[in-house]
């Protein structure tokens, strides 16, 4: 037992760091996919006209843009690995300063959400599996098919007009206290709930179905208790994971809910550094966004074979 | 079809006349179970529905999807303008309807892609294993290692944005999740009596993956497709609502509803609108694809895998 956790952290430690190169060669070749001359574009657009020769050179030459890719990349890597992730070309402020500005306030939407998302999820998905095809279970089926089928930023609009502007119970936009965090919460996490709802459930029907829960029954146990000590506790291990899978989901769902409620986080900062052509901004939250996302699956994964001793690695395509 | 005829009384010719009669029964079969589920014939029905308006939306509408008629500006719904007219006075249900033309068109086209790198990846790591597979896999872990929308908005706005910029970007991510499910159908299958007679017959490499894995991988990659494709219209939208997809005054939803939040309360139904069409089309493909995995592929599909965008 100890010899295979043993080898599977190896493994998992090697094509982990097979992954982080490929993605931060990604994330660092991804600007050379800028039309033209990276350097003579980011000035063209800033200025609105074209750049003289000498311009061009001296941007190059300061942000070390006159370096063979393979140089820059190395360079870029090595600064990464010790914390630097380079200076934004528009504020003119390390980016890890920006980022250790901007994560907090990402960090509590995606974890609200989350919250929402469960306190939606388990008693409609526990309530629909206990009342498998009746009207209680169409109606909160087809209410999670409206949440995965919902755009969120226009979700997020219905939101600001019905409870902000109309009943004036929330501000519109912005950050920084609990009432700033409900709206974008609800909305980035109703998304979530709809999947959730669908994962409970069919988890749910499954455990149901099990010997130990018959046995349950069959001893006199209450049904109530059937249900919610013997069934919800085993239902909830997989739905447990593959809410931290959705992690990924929710990065890219903050990132258009901040634009919405114009919050200031990492998502509005990698709208704006995108437009803005700041690269080192970019690249800094990709990465951020990636390695986080690597991570807390890798994480999942583990957890995943520890709790369950049947599943091998690879085993899972 | 020409080795067919060469050798027809041998035993391949008997097995491939056998296989051919099994295939034609179970597919009118298959067509049948289709045709009585009802989530594949809702689903499908809205997204006809649909097809057809963006078809046929320049005859079904008097307006000009883009001409400006400050005259009529910000009027609400009525019967001349169903629903209503937005800041520039274009009729707003016209806009719709070429709308669908863009989204419908941007999904299906960047879902092909996809499938296709997909599938040839999934296909070669399956078959060949060993280095390549390996190989091929930890590829398919980079792409895994970025959310689909994320690394979609930075290639979209890093190549400037546009509407043919952003079908690049969500053409070229996204792929993994084919390749998974099609390498993990090869795997089970390419041991199979049917692959190891073909194999003993001498047929090459390539004849057996195209006739004999590929069709076999078909029911996965239709259903993880169909609700792909819905996603797509999703973060598609999603894209051009943060200005990196169709610039104005291309009719396009997203870009619809980012115009819309200037007149947020004072015209409400020009965001609604938009909303409810890409929230129509979604349920359309979610729907169908819902009744394709019932029929299809009962149990092969992950959650995860199917709602990776």
């Amino acid at each position: 037992m100890g010899n295979r956790m043993l080898r599977t952290l190896v493994r998992e430690a090697g094509s982990l760091t097979i992954v982080m190169a490929g993605v931060s060669l990604i994330t660092y070749g991804l600007i050379f996919l800028t039309p033209g001359d990276p350097a003579y574009t980011i000035l063209h657009e800033r200025h609105g006209s074209p750049p003289s020769a000498a311009e061009v050179a001296a941007f190059r030459a300061e942000h070390g843009l006159d370096e063979p890719f393979v140089v820059q990349y190395w360079t870029w890597l090595g600064d990464v690995l010790r914390g630097d992730l380079g200076t934004s070309y528009v504020r003119s402020e390390p980016v890890t300063s920006l980022l250790v500005q901007h994560l907090p306030n990402t960090v509590a939407l995606a974890l609200a959400a989350m919250a929402v998302s469960l306190t939606l999820a388990i008693p409609i998905g526990v309530v629909s599996a206990v009342h498998r095809d009746t009207w209680i279970d169409r109606t909160s089926q087809f209410v999670a098919l409206l949440g995965v089928s919902m755009p969120n930023f226009w979700l997020g609009y219905l939101l600001i007009l019905a409870v902000a502007l109309s009943l004036g119970l929330t501000p519109t936009s912005g950050a920084g206290t609990l009432a700033h965090l409900v709206l974008p919460a609800i909305t980035l996490g109703s998304g979530l709930a709809a999947i959730v709802t669908r994962l409970v459930r069919t988890s749910m029907l499954e455990v149901l179905e099990a010997e130990y829960v018959d046995a349950a029954r069959s001893k006199g146990v209450h049904e109530r208790l059937v249900v919610y000590k013997h069934a919800l506790r085993n239902a909830l291990i997989p739905v447990v994971t593959i809410v931290g899978l959705q992690f990924g989901f929710v990065l890219s769902g903050a990132v258009i809910v901040e634009v919405v409620f114009q919050r200031p986080g990492l998502g509005t900062m990698l709208v704006d550094a995108v437009f803005a052509r700041d690269y080192p901004v970019v690249q800094g939250v990709v990465l951020v966004i990636a390695v986080t996302f690597v991570l807390s699956n890798r994480l999942v994964d583990l957890a995943y074979v520890a709790l369950d001793p049947r599943i091998e690695r690879g085993e899972r395509t | 079809m020409s080795e067919r005829h060469s050798r027809p009384e041998s035993d391949q010719w008997l097995s491939t006349r056998l296989l051919e009669w099994v295939r034609d029964r179970t597919h009118s079969q298959l067509a049948w179970s289709l045709r009585e589920n009802t989530s594949v014939r809702l689903g499908g029905g809205v997204l006809c529905l649909l097809a057809v308006v963006a078809v046929l939306g320049p005859v079904l509408t008097p307006y000009d999807p883009t001409a400006q008629a400050l005259e009529s500006r910000l009027q609400s719904p009525s019967l001349a303008h169903p629903l209503g007219t937005d800041a520039l006075g274009r009729d707003v249900a016209t806009r719709i309807a070429y709308g669908a033309r863009v989204s419908l068109g941007l999904a299906v086209v960047a879902t092909a892609v996809r499938v296709s790198i997909g599938t040839t990846i999934g296909l070669l790591a399956g078959y060949l294993g060993g280095l390549v597979d390996a190989a091929l896999m930890r590829l398919v872990d980079i792409q895994l290692a970025f959310p689909g929308l994320v690394l979609a908005l930075v290639i979209a706005g890093v190549l400037g944005p546009s509407l043919r910029n952003v079908l690049i970007a969500l053409s070229v991510v996204g792929w993994a999740s084919y390749a998974r499910v099609v390498r993990g159908n090869v795997l089970e299958i390419k041991d199979r009596p049917f692959v190891e007679v073909a194999r003993l017959y001498g047929t090459p490499r390539r004849r057996i993956a195209r006739r004999h894995l590929l069709p076999n991988v078909v029911s996965p990659v239709v259903v993880l497709a169909t609700m792909n494709l819905g996603t797509i219209v999703l973060t598609a939208a999603g894209l051009s609502f943060l200005g990196l997809g169709a610039q104005p005054p291309t009719p396009e939803w997203g870009t619809m509803i980012a115009g819309g939040r200037e007149y947020l309360r004072s015209a409400p139904w020009l965001i609604t609108a938009p909303g409810v069409a890409i929230m129509l089309t979604v349920i359309g493909f979610n729907v169908l694809g819902d009744g394709l995995r019932d029929v299809l592929d009962p149990d092969h599909l992950e959650e995860s895998d199917r709602r990776r965008v």
